[in-house]
């Protein structure tokens, strides 16, 4: 069951879209300084502040929807990890940039799509809102796609550390498509999509992508889910603390 | 080309030069962007890329993030051909002010030109 303590359904529906990419925001963020290039970090720190410019309309919406009592950084720090309801693959540690890169190119070929769906929302913010993001995934999934292939098709090396950090985000793919009943009752209405209806799509852009890249799609054996319940894997826990330890420790503090 | 770059305790001096043996960089690319439709290409700066396709992106996210440009040109800094010697090159020209239309009446009808 779902932990998350917003008031309504939509509020519910758009914080856990808002947890994505605030998520994968903070983790890019992380990485900056260390990119093996200049110009890679200053990609990377882009694709971060695309991510949190998302979260950041996704949570202001959501707290409006949920009557006004918190803000969007209420929402984004004094929530716990069980109620945080992004998508496990977004949270996972990168030990390097191949697993960045593949952790990105996985939500990329996700996020281009949902986006697209999204776009025809009946509710305005939420189409407005992933009208713009589109356009950002549309460049991020090139980028990410651009380094799998060099990396996959570059060196010896390359292509094995590539291939293993495929392989390690690969059981967090499959929670992406899964729906649920608020999944369902959103498309129903209009205002969301069946994250089920995009997996085709995601197919299509990653099977070509790894076949350029001379790389092997991992079977689809055990796949890991849980984080639209909040049951999260290790690293959130430990990737929150300590994004939002001013909060905790001086509450209310701004600059 | 190397840097003087602090070398941390443990940390043998080679392991932190730029442009030696011990440099895996990539090649240099000149970025060239217009600002919008109408004006040329202006040269900002350069960044380092692996091919075209990558020097393109990191031209884009390098100096269009501000939306300073509608369209970037890259060219690898190997292929540009720059003037040298000064001396022969430019200065003939500085006693030449007659190739200015500067001794020109402009006509008050004529406006700003």
């Amino acid at each position: 069951m779902n932990t998350v303590t917003t008031n309504n359904d939509l509020a519910t529906y758009i914080v856990r879209h808002a947890d994505d990419n605030v998520v994968i925001g903070q983790r890019l963020a992380t990485y900056i300084s260390r990119a093996p290039e200049l110009e890679e970090d200053l990609a990377v720190g882009n694709l971060s502040l695309d991510h949190i410019g998302v979260a950041d309309h996704l949570f202001t919406y959501a707290a409006k929807v949920d009557g006004g009592e918190r803000t969007g950084d209420d929402l984004v720090m004094l929530r716990s990890e069980r109620e945080y309801t992004n998508l496990l693959l977004v949270e996972q540690r990168h030990d390097g940039f191949g697993d960045l890169i593949a952790r990105q190119f996985l939500f990329d070929a996700y996020q281009l799509p949902l986006w697209e769906a999204l776009s025809a929302s009946t509710d305005e913010t939420i189409a407005g809102v992933s009208q713009r993001a589109a356009k950002e995934a549309r460049y991020h999934l090139r980028h990410s796609s651009m380094w799998i292939v060099r990396l996959g098709d570059g060196t010896e090396e390359s292509h094995r550390r590539i291939q293993a950090s495929i392989d390690r985000m690969w059981r967090f793919t499959g929670e992406m498509f899964e729906a649920d009943d608020l999944d369902r009752e959103m498309a129903s209405s209009g205002v969301g999509v069946d994250p089920s209806t995009l997996k085709d799509l995601w197919e299509t852009t990653v099977d070509a992508v790894l076949e350029e890249a001379t790389l092997t799609r991992p079977e689809d054996s055990f796949q890991t889910s849980g984080g639209r319940c909040g049951m999260h894997t290790e690293y959130l826990g430990q990737m929150l603390s300590e994004m939002q330890w001013l909060q905790r420790s001086m509450p209310g503090q701004s600059w | 080309m190397s840097y003087d770059v602090p070398v941390a305790p443990g940390d043998k001096p080679q392991d932190v030069q730029f442009g030696g043996a011990t440099d895996h960089g990539f090649p240099l690319w000149e970025v060239f962007v217009r600002a919008k439709r109408g004006l040329s290409h202006t040269h900002v700066g350069s960044i380092h890329a692996p091919d075209s396709e990558t020097a393109i992106q990191n031209a884009r996210d390098g100096y269009t993030r501000r939306a300073e440009g509608v369209s970037v040109w890259v060219v690898p800094s190997m292929e540009i051909v720059a003037s040298d010697d000064a001396e022969s090159m430019f200065e003939p020209f500085e006693d030449k002010p007659y190739r200015h239309p500067t001794f020109y009446e402009i006509p008050e009808e004529v406006g700003q030109l």
